[in-house]
């Protein structure tokens, strides 16, 4: 078991002229699943290769179980990677694949065999020792690459987008296993992904990266409820958090943070009233999305299936959202601001 | 806008050769026609004269009587010389292919690292392969000349040739007029030749191999000899089995190192298969032997034809 720690990390190519990664400080707890989570290009992968070795950074510390490893090779780093395209050796069985780091450590051949069987038992792919790559499901395949970093018993377990190859059925259980199988072994790890529901499911903690900076970390319930600024509060979610300017403001509310006006009116004191008008409804079974402008902006409402709300183009519905569920964001930085319900309830306006 | 639409006639004119029935065969025939007119037309011939008794001053095959069974293999066969050409065509083509593998794999992982003037090292590993056999192997020629050798020259300058020295009093090696030497000539210039296509195969196998898989190697702790002989070389197996072949069809069937070179000699001991059929058939003006040992060839040919296409049809498997 190990931290991961990275100070002031950062990463730039073709001699400067690209940054991928900013002065990045990240550090886990140990035995933490922590989700770095950002649209492609954002450096979340090039930050794993640099914790893993395979990148060098230009500058800053990496340091894993509080020794700086800059210096060191992947092979002498005690981590573990999960590649994207779970890179199995196409030549080796699956039985040699998960061997083979055992065999780079010259371990004997029985204990090889031990772990190995371990490991396969761990992931339920006994009887697939013998078969090649080619001849796996990707479900498999990655079974068996998770089987190969794990006989390894690594401080550090390294993820790169391991369920982006799955179809989308296969992706819920796996994100289910992969997650009861970090817990039970308990290595700390760092996943990388751009789907926001992975991040959100499985991490315990999740830094939000974007443009090569670190946006926000906390748990995902942090990061929901308090985005750090708007690339996080619209990033997650689906959909994203409505932003409406108010001055020199944009006041934030989540789409299921709207409420029908009750019958006896609104608390305009606890409360803020807008009035949508609905554009298009999108109905998904147990809910049902309304697509509407609200002072000009384009805004989301998540409502019960039943709700009674205009679904006709045009129509007008007045509808409530919580002060404790608002949000007031810098409208020139996109930073969060401390809520202050005085200001929201006067800049109101109706 | 709408596009007028065409007249029927014209609109028939205009797909005819959308037809695959049509473009196919179409694009296929000069093609055939090359195949048919350079390659199966000798063929047949080769196979033709072998079973007779044409000469150069008589090429024609009038008629049964000319036909002589197996007579020109039993001659051919008999004779001390096919069977040193035989031999030596075979440890020719081995031995310098054993080098070209490994010097091919050793040249391939340098240029496939980074390093400065990358381009200009692999423009000049592959220039051999482009210059004309004939040309190149003259180049050689010139360079092993008994009295005006280069190397010789460099030998002398560095003292390892002349009085008193590692390699005789002689002021030559005369390279090409001693058996041993000659035929290390000739398999160096095989070498040379081929080494710039086995090259750049596996270069090109090398580059095919996904990073990642590189990348998982590193993180599960192999070195550089493990990585390179369990997973690169496996890796690399079919096209080298590719490259390996195509060279000892260059290599088998060459014909113009021995003949530029040393003409067979010296005393037929670089003589190989293609340079005796020439000799025998061209030169001494017996076709029909000529066709015999060159047919000789073709068994060698044949299996390394099928070699070539499993490869192709398990490669299209995976």
């Amino acid at each position: 078991m190990a931290i991961v720690e990275t100070r002031k990390i950062t990463k730039e190519f073709d001699g400067g002229a690209v940054k991928v990664v900013k002065d990045i400080d990240i550090k886990t707890v140990d035995g933490e699943f922590l989700v770095l989570l950002g649209p492609s290009g954002c450096g979340k992968t090039t930050l794993l290769r640099m914790i893993g070795g395979l990148e060098h950074p230009t500058s800053g510390q990496i340091l894993i179980a509080d020794q700086v490893v800059n210096h060191l090779p992947p092979r002498a780093r005690q981590i573990a990677m999960v590649f994207q395209s779970y890179a199995l050796y196409p030549h080796m069985n699956v039985k040699g694949n998960i061997a083979f780091p055992l065999k780079a450590a010259n371990i004997d051949k029985e204990e090889q065999k031990r772990r190995v069987d371990w490991a396969a038992g761990i992931l339920g792919i006994d009887h697939l020792l013998d078969r090649k790559p080619r001849q796996l499901s990707g479900g498999q395949r990655q079974r068996v690459a998770l089987a190969r970093a794990l006989v390894r018993e690594p401080n550090v377990f390294l993820l790169d987008e391991p369920l982006s190859n799955l179809d989308a059925q296969r992706r819920a259980s796996a994100r289910d296993e992969l997650q009861r199988f970090q817990h039970e072994i308990g290595t700390t790890t760092i996943y990388v992904t751009h789907d926001q529901v992975e991040a959100m499911g499985m991490g315990h903690r999740i830094a939000v990266i974007e443009g090569g900076t670190v946006r926000q970390i906390g748990t995902p319930r942090d990061i929901y409820e308090d985005p750090a600024d708007t690339f996080v509060a619209t990033f997650l979610g689906s959909p994203p958090m409505n932003l409406i300017p108010r001055g020199d403001e944009l006041i934030g509310f989540r789409p299921e943070n709207f409420h029908l006006a009750p019958d006896g009116g609104v608390d305009s004191s606890t409360s803020l009233s807008f009035k949508l008008t609905s554009i298009r409804e999108e109905y998904l079974g147990s809910e049902k999305l309304v697509y509407g402008e609200l002072e000009g902006e384009r805004t989301v409402a998540r409502m019960a299936a039943n709700a009674d709300v205009p679904a006709a183009e045009g129509g007008e519905v007045t509808l409530f959202v919580d002060n404790a569920d608002l949000r007031v964001f810098d409208r020139e930085s996109g930073l969060r601001k401390e809520s202050a319900p005085a200001t929201i309830a006067t800049g109101s306006g109706s | 806008m709408s596009i007028p639409a065409p007249a029927p006639q014209h609109r028939r004119q205009r797909y005819f050769f959308d037809n695959e029935r049509v473009l196919g065969p179409l694009l296929l025939f000069p093609a055939v026609v090359y195949i048919i007119a350079l390659v199966g037309f000798p063929l047949i011939l080769a196979v033709l004269y072998a079973f007779s008794d044409v000469t150069v001053g008589d090429p024609r095959i009038r008629g049964t009587e000319n036909f002589v069974g197996f007579e020109n293999f039993r001659d051919v066969f008999n004779d001390g010389v096919f069977r040193k050409a035989l031999r030596n065509t075979i440890v020719f083509t081995l031995v310098s292919q054993v080098f070209v593998i490994v010097f091919a794999n050793v040249l391939a992982l340098v240029l496939s690292a980074d390093f400065h003037g990358k381009r200009l090292v692999r423009f000049l590993v592959l220039l051999p392969w482009t210059t004309p056999i004939a040309l190149g192997v003259l180049g050689w020629f010139w360079m092993l000349d008994s009295v005006y050798s280069p190397i010789d020259y460099i030998m002398r300058r560095m003292g390892l040739l002349g009085p008193d020295s590692m390699f005789g009093p002689g002021r030559n090696m005369y390279w090409l007029g001693k058996s041993d030497l000659a035929q290390a000539a000739v398999v160096v210039v095989h070498i040379w030749r081929t080494l710039p296509l086995a090259t750049v195969i596996l270069l090109a196998g090398l580059s095919s191999i996904p990073q990642d898989v590189k990348d998982a190697a590193n993180v599960d702790g192999a070195g550089f000899w493990r990585q390179l002989f369990y997973i690169r070389l496996p890796l690399l197996l079919p096209i080298m089995a590719v490259a390996t072949l195509f060279s000892l069809v260059f290599t088998f069937t060459d014909l113009t190192v021995s003949l530029v070179l040393t003409r067979g000699g010296p005393v037929n001991d670089t003589q190989v298969l293609s340079t005796w059929a020439y000799f025998k058939g061209i030169q001494g003006g017996n076709l029909a032997q000529g066709a015999a040992i060159a047919l000789f060839l073709l068994p060698v040919l044949i299996a390394i034809a099928i070699g070539m296409l499993r490869l192709a049809r398990r490669s299209e498997n995976d």
